[in-house]
C-alpha cells in the first residue's frame, strides 16, 4: 500500500510537469494549427540555460532566464521559420518543426556531450517522511509549481486581454483579425508562453530522483506528445488530463514492473504510447478534443 | 526533339549505373547500397506523406519488421536453450514474406491510419516507435536481442550475393557480396520506383491527391476516404519492409537501436528535401540525405567548419545532420516542391518553353481550407 502511495504521488507530480509541457504544444496548436514536434528542443532549451547559468547567478536568477531564453527561442522559431511558410498543408509546417528539432537537439546534445548537469535546484535529496510513506521534497515542489503555473496559465487565458485575443483567433482566425486582433502577435505569444512552460517542465523533470540534464531528455520530453494527443490537440483540459493519465500510468506501469515481467523489460517507457493508441482507438479525436464536423 | 534528350539521358544514367560497381571503391558502393534501401523506403513515405498528406513519423518501425522479418524467416534456427530461432525458408521466399509482414503491420495498424490525418497520425505513429523498440529488445529468440543477430545472404537461383564461394571476375573486377547487391538493389529501386509512378499517375493516386487536397471534396466524388487512408499506409508499410530487408542484406547484421526516432525522422527529410508527392523527389531526396553524412566523414578535413574525427569541434555525422535538418527548413520555405521542383523549373527555363515556367506539378500549391 505505502508503495502505491508512493508511485501515486510520484506519477500526478510527473503528470503535472507532463501536463506543462502538453499544454504549451496545445497553446501553439490552437494558435497556429501547428503540430510543434520542436517542443522537445524548447524544454532542453530551457534546461541547458538553468544547468548552465545557475552557478554564476544562482539558482532562481537562473530558472528565470531559463525561462525567458526558452520563450525567446519559441517566439524566434515562429517568427523566423512559422510566419514565413507559406503552406497550406499543415503537415508540412509540422515537418518544418521537425527540421528545427534536428538543428537545435544535435547542437545541444553536441555540447552536452556525454555531461550529465545538476540544475542546483534548492531541494536536493531531502525526502519528506509522512508515515511510512517516503516521498521526494522535490516531486512536491514539481506539483506545487506546475499547480500555481498552470492556473495563472488558465487564468490568464480566461481574463487578460491576451488570452480572449487567442481564444477569439484559435475560434475563427479571419473574423478575430478583422475585429483588430494582431495575428502575428498572439502567435507569437502562444509560441514564448509555450517556450517558457517547457522551461518550467524540464527543470522538474531533471531535479532529484532523476540524476539531471542529459541528452536524455528529449526521449522523456517525447511522452509529453501522448499527453497532448490522447487529451484532444485542441483542449487545454484536455492537455491536463492527458498529462496525469500519462503520468500515473508510467509511474504505476514502471514501479510494478516485477509483477509484469511476464510482459517484458522497460514497459514502463511504452505504457504512455500503448494507453495513446488505445485511447485513440476507441475516439480518435482524443478524450476532449472537438470531433471535426463539417457541412457539405 | 525533348523525348530524344530524356531517352539519351536515361541511357547515360543506366550506363553510369552500370559501370559504377567497377571503378568505385567499396564504401561507396555501401553508401549507395545504402542510398537506394533509403530510396525505396522514401518513395513509399512519399506515397503516404506526400500524396495523401497523412504525416508518419513510424516508417522505421516498418523496415525493422521487414528486416527482422527477413531474418527470422531466412535463418536456420540454432540449437540450445538461447539458441536464436527461425525459420530456414529459401532467401526470396524469406524476402517477399518479409515485405508482406510488413503490410499485415502496416494493416493492423489501419484503424488508427484509416480514421486519423496528417499531424494527428504523425504523433501516433510515434507510438510505433517506441512499441517497436520495446519488442525488438524482448523478443530475443527473433531479433537477438540488443546486439541483433546476423544476416543470411540472399541465394537466388543459386547465385549466392556474398564474397564467397568462389571469387567472380568480370573485366578485371572481382565481384563480392556488395558489387552483386549492387545489381539487386538497382532492380529493386527500378521496380519500386516504376510501380509507385504507376500508382501515381493512375486513378488511386488520383484519389489520394484529393484526399490530400480536400477531404470532404474527394468523399464526394466517391472516394473511400478510410479505406483508402488505410490502403496507402499498408502500401507504404510494405515499401518500408522492402527497404528494411535490403538494408539487413547490407548491413549483415541488424541492429534494433538503428531502427529508432532518428532513422524516422531523417525519412522524412529526404521526401521533403526532395519534394513531396513524386518518385523522383523521393530518391533524389534519399540520395542525398544518405550520402551527406560519409561526404562528411571522408572530406572533413577540406570542409570548413567541420572538424575531422576525434577532434573537438562540430563533428562530421553532427554537422550532417545540422545541415539536413537547415535544409528542410529552407526547402519549405523557399523552394516549394523540394530539389526535385528545383531541378524541373531550371530545365523549364532551359529549354525556353514559351509557356511561362509553371511551378512543378506536385508543388506545395496552396489549397482552400478544409474549414466548413
Amino acid at each position: 500500500m505505502n508503495t502505491f502511495i508512493e508511485l501515486l504521488v510520484g506519477g500526478i507530480s510527473a503528470g503535472a510537469v507532463y501536463a506543462l509541457v502538453a499544454l504549451g504544444f496545445v497553446v501553439i496548436f490552437k494558435a497556429t494549427e501547428v503540430v510543434n514536434f520542436a517542443h522537445a528542443s524548447l524544454l532542453l532549451v530551457g534546461g541547458f540555460v538553468i544547468a548552465k547559468m545557475h552557478p554564476v547567478v544562482g539558482f532562481w536568477a537562473a530558472l528565470l532566464l531559463g525561462v525567458a531564453g526558452a520563450a525567446a527561442l519559441g517566439a524566434l522559431i515562429e517568427f523566423v521559420v512559422i510566419r514565413r511558410a507559406n503552406v497550406a498543408v499543415h503537415s508540412v509546417l509540422a515537418i518544418v518543426t521537425i527540421g528545427v528539432d534536428l538543428i537545435l537537439v544535435t547542437e545541444l546534445t553536441r555540447q552536452l556531450g556525454t555531461e550529465v548537469l545538476a540544475l542546483g535546484d534548492p531541494w536536493g535529496s531531502d525526502v519528506l517522511q509522512l508515515g511510512s510513506v517516503n516521498i521526494p521534497v522535490t516531486r512536491i515542489a514539481a506539483l506545487i509549481a506546475a499547480t500555481i503555473v498552470i492556473t495563472a496559465f488558465l487564468l490568464a487565458f480566461k481574463y487578460t486581454s491576451w488570452g480572449v485575443a487567442m481564444r477569439a483567433s484559435a475560434e475563427d482566425s479571419e473574423t478575430a483579425a478583422l475585429m483588430g486582433v494582431r495575428r502575428g502577435r498572439v502567435s507569437m505569444g502562444a509560441w514564448a508562453v509555450a517556450g517558457a512552460l517547457a522551461a518550467v517542465a524540464a527543470l522538474f523533470m531533471c531535479v532529484f530522483p532523476t540524476p539531471g540534464l542529459d541528452r536524455n531528455v528529449t526521449a522523456v520530453a517525447m511522452k509529453a506528445f501522448p499527453a497532448a494527443i490522447l487529451g484532444g490537440l485542441d483542449s487545454t483540459g484536455g492537455a491536463l488530463a492527458g498529462g496525469f493519465i500519462i503520468g500515473i500510468t508510467e509511474a504505476l506501469v514502471g514501479g510494478y514492473q516485477e509483477e509484469l515481467s511476464f510482459l517484458g523489460r522497460g514497459l514502463g517507457d511504452v505504457a504512455p504510447f500503448l494507453v495513446m493508441v488505445i485511447v485513440l482507438l476507441i475516439r480518435p479525436a482524443g478524450l476532449f478534443g472537438t470531433k471535426e464536423l463539417a457541412r457539405v | 526533339m525533348s523525348k530524344i534528350i530524356t531517352v539519351l539521358w536515361w541511357v547515360l544514367v543506366a550506363a553510369g549505373v552500370v559501370i559504377a560497381p567497377f571503378y568505385l571503391d567499396g564504401i561507396w558502393l555501401q553508401d549507395g547500397l545504402f542510398a537506394m534501401a533509403a530510396a525505396i523506403g522514401a518513395i513509399g513515405l512519399n506515397l503516404l506523406t506526400g500524396a495523401t498528406g497523412q504525416l508518419s513519423m513510424g516508417h522505421a518501425f516498418f523496415l525493422a519488421v521487414g528486416a527482422f522479418g527477413y531474418v527470422y524467416f531466412a535463418s536456420v534456427p540454432e540449437d540450445g536453450g538461447h539458441g536464436l530461432g527461425g525459420l530456414g525458408l529459401p532467401t526470396p521466399l524469406a524476402a517477399v514474406l518479409a515485405v508482406l509482414l510488413s503490410g499485415v503491420a502496416g494493416g493492423v495498424f489501419s484503424p488508427i491510419a484509416g480514421r486519423l490525418k496528417g499531424a494527428y497520425l504523425g504523433i501516433a505513429t510515434l507510438a510505433l516507435i517506441f512499441i517497436g523498440h520495446f519488442v525488438m529488445s524482448n523478443a530475443t529468440p527473433v531479433t537477438g536481442g540488443h546486439n541483433g543477430r546476423p544476416v543470411p545472404p540472399m541465394e537466388l537461383f543459386g547465385f549466392a550475393f556474398t564474397d564467397t564461394p568462389e571469387p567472380l571476375v568480370i573485366a578485371g573486377v572481382p565481384f563480392g557480396a556488395l558489387e552483386r547487391l549492387w545489381f539487386l538493389g538497382v532492380a529493386l529501386l527500378v521496380g519500386a520506383g516504376l510501380f509507385a509512378r504507376g500508382v501515381l499517375r493512375g486513378r488511386p493516386g488520383r484519389a489520394m491527391n484529393t484526399i490530400r487536397d480536400h477531404e470532404i471534396a474527394a468523399g464526394v466524388m466517391g472516394v473511400p476516404v478510410t479505406r483508402y487512408r488505410a490502403g496507402v499506409f499498408v502500401l507504404s508499410s510494405m515499401y518500408g519492409g522492402l527497404a528494411g530487408v535490403l538494408i539487413a542484406l547490407v548491413f549483415r547484421q541488424t541492429v534494433p537501436d538503428y531502427f529508432g526516432l532518428i532513422l524516422a525522422l531523417s525519412y522524412l527529410a529526404m521526401i521533403i528535401i526532395g519534394g513531396l508527392g513524386s518518385v523522383a523527389g523521393a530518391v533524389v531526396g534519399a540520395f542525398f540525405v544518405s550520402m551527406l553524412p560519409s561526404l562528411f566523414t571522408r572530406y572533413s578535413d577540406a570542409l570548413p567548419l567541420v572538424a575531422p574525427t576525434g577532434q573537438e569541434g562540430v563533428g562530421a555525422a553532427e554537422a550532417a545532420q545540422i545541415l539536413y535538418g537547415l535544409a528542410v527548413v529552407v526547402v519549405v520555405l523557399f523552394l516549394p516542391g523540394g530539389l526535385f521542383g528545383l531541378f524541373t523549373r531550371l530545365r523549364l527555363r532551359l529549354t525556353r518553353r514559351t509557356a511561362p515556367a509553371s511551378p512543378a506539378k506536385h508543388a506545395l500549391i496552396p489549397t482552400p481550407e478544409t474549414r466548413n
